[in-house]
């Protein structure tokens, strides 16, 4: 089987994260940048797959030279090959923009039969590029999954989302994104941080993957932040310590506040 | 004026409330029209309620294969519709299924997508709040058709009557191999519970719970308060509640009027999930707690003793009121 998994670098979330005052668009220099968690799922779906059926395992990521870290780090839990996108016309991209750059990159890569993602960012949350990606390639797309298994020709995933679950079926080729239930993502050992030093990764621009655009100009984004401002802090208000009254003086407030 | 689309959010028999809230947000930018994706009829059973909120107009796009794939249906039908139409705009909801639609969409017609937008103006511009509440964002579409996904509960349901006129809109058949078949649906089981995102209350249950059972603490106070329950990731991860009802970064994100954390540290992670609400309660037997440093109201304490007080004070309240 050929897997390509969709990872990307995004800031550590424990931090605080920041926009940059120029263009709006994530301070990544005063960031700890990591592997996002939900990408180390799919890597890990992708390799439990390898384990039992066979597989090689391609890491796709755009951003800039940094991402390069995330890409060694699923090398290192035990995925094959790196494509690393990485063009300063990118800066900015949008969410279709990204997709489309995805969808060209899986296309570099003979006879995929599956593509993993995440099922949503921990810094845009925007939770469409996957399904942008399988649209492009004319994947059917099963995402957020909880569960996935792959028999013959076939996938069957059960998606999870507030509307409830759902039992889905496709052929392969399909692309799937995974949610935190999916799995437990291992831990590189030191023989696999070590292998993935010499591991192949490929850098690639936009002109490698678009060589037939024409040269109007490659265009990143479709929208614009026209104003972003930090919203003000919460303070602490009130605070009691229970004596057997926090009950009672809790609900008076509320009340006092009609939340009652 | 403008056509603008909207995706109608429905079961078949009925309309959901986050379809009037887009009709509402639509009438912000144009004339809203309506797109019903579903079985052959399910748009005549809708148009009654569609028309009283507003939609100027009814796409239909039926076919017996409409609810069984994954998407794809949708996505199919406001592509037409926008070739029909030629919108200002289109709308849909910013849920899960939302999302990944209106970002199909877009990619399609090459148009600007803006997602989880919680307020939108007269020039198309959306607020939408970023990393978790620390930011307010104000955007625009700069190429393309602006593709909108807005946030439920951002706008309130407006009855409007209007006119509407139905026009079908033939859908292509769906290729297999192209898009995931539903083979089973099981819907969540809220019980008599508000919708998490939509609740003005949320109480919600982390690792302090201790356990499934512990929980019953919980809901007993949402139940009394007419509220919705959520977890923390760690009370999920423990399996004391079921994943769709997280809370936080990686899970729902709550804004109500009251959000109460019982048994919750407060790590950045949940936080980014419920900062917006407009007043956060909570109890946690540490008082060192982050939590506690951005509760309107804290209460240091156990929450056995205070929650089931709680929750008895108010149902003590409502009787009397
Ligand atoms: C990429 C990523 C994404 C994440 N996404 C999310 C997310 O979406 N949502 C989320 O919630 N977390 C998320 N987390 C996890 C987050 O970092 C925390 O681990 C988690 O929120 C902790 O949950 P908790 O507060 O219930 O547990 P703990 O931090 O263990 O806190 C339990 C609290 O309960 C108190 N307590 C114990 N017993 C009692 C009692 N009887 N009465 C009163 N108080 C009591 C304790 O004092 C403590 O403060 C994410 C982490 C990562 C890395
Ligand atoms: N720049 C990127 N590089 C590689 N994969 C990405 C990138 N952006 C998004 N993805 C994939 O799409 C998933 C969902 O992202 P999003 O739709 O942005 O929330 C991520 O978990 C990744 O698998």
């Amino acid at each position: 089987m050929n897997i390509v998994v969709l990872v990307k670098q995004v800031p550590d979330t424990a931090a605080e994260r920041t926009l940059s005052e120029a263009d709006h668009t994530l301070d990544r220099e005063n960031a700890d940048l990591l592997l996002d968690e939900i990408n180390e799922r799919a890597a890990e779906e992708a390799l439990t797959l390898k384990e039992a059926v066979g597989a090689e395992v391609t890491v796709v990521s755009m951003g800039p030279d940094s991402a390069i870290d995330a890409i060694r780090k699923a090398l290192s839990m035990g995925a094959d090959r790196g494509i690393h996108i990485c063009d300063d016309r990118l800066q900015g991209a949008d969410v279709v923009t990204t997709a489309k750059v995805l969808a060209a990159a899986v296309r570099m890569v003979e006879d995929v039969d599956l593509v993993l993602a995440g099922n949503a960012t921990t810094d845009g949350q925007g939770s469409a590029v996957p399904a942008i990606v399988a649209d492009l390639l004319g994947l059917p797309q099963l995402t957020h999954a909880r569960e996935l298994t792959v028999d013959g020709g076939r996938l069957r995933a059960e998606r999870e989302t507030e509307n409830g679950e759902a039992s889905l079926d496709a052929p392969l080729p399909a692309l799937v994104s995974v949610t935190e239930k999916i799995n437990e993502p291992r831990y590189p050992s030191f023989k696999g941080i070590m292998a993935a030093k010499k591991k192949p990764v490929e850098t690639v621009d936009i002109d490698d993957l678009f060589p037939d655009a024409d040269d109007t100009g490659f265009l990143a984004t479709r929208t614009r932040v026209v104003e972003a401002v930090p919203r003000p802090a919460r303070a602490a208000g009130i605070r009691i310590t229970d004596d057997g009254s926090a009950g009672r003086q809790l609900v008076e407030h509320l009340v006092a506040q009609k939340l009652v | 004026m403008p056509d603008v689309l909207v995706l109608v959010d429905h079961d078949g028999e009925r309309v959901h409330k986050t379809t009037y809230e887009l009709l509402a947000a639509a009438r912000r930018l144009g004339d809203p029209a309506a797109v019903v994706v579903g079985t052959p009829g399910t748009a005549a059973r809708l148009e009654e309620c569609l028309a009283r909120h507003g939609a100027t107009g009814v796409y239909a796009a039926e076919s017996p294969e409409a609810d069984e794939f994954l998407a794809t249906p949708a996505v199919d039908a406001l592509e037409l519709a926008v070739r029909e139409a030629s919108p200002a705009a289109v709308l849909v909801s910013a849920t899960t299924d939302g999302k990944e639609m209106a970002g199909r969409l877009a990619a399609r017609l090459d148009a600007g997508l803006l997602i989880d937008a919680v307020d939108l103006d007269s020039s198309g511009a959306v607020t939408q709040i970023a990393f978790g509440g620390s930011y307010t964002v104000r955007s625009q579409v700069t190429h393309g058709m602006p593709v909108i996904a807005l946030r439920p509960g951002s706008f309130e349901p407006e009855e409007h009557p209007v006119q509407t006129g139905e026009r079908e809109l033939l859908l292509p058949s769906i290729d297999p191999a192209a898009s995931a078949r539903i083979t089973a649906r099981r819907a969540a089981l809220a019980g008599d519970r508000p919708e998490l995102t939509e609740a003005t209350v949320v109480v919600s249950g982390g690792r302090g719970v201790g356990g499934a059972d512990g929980f019953k603490v919980v809901e007993e106070l949402a139940d009394a308060l007419g509220g919705a329950v959520g977890a923390s990731r760690a009370a999920v991860d423990a399996g004391y509640y079921p994943h769709q009802y997280q809370v936080g970064q990686t899970g729902k994100s709550v804004s109500p009027q009251l959000y109460i954390a019982l048994g919750i540290s407060g790590a950045i992670q949940h936080l980014a999930g419920m900062q917006t609400s407009k007043t956060i309660v909570a109890v946690n037997k540490d008082p060192e707690a982050p939590i506690l440093d951005l509760a309107d109201f804290g209460v240091v304490g156990d929450l056995f003793a205070v929650a089931p007080r709680l929750a008895r004070e108010v149902a003590a309240r409502r009787e009397v009121g």
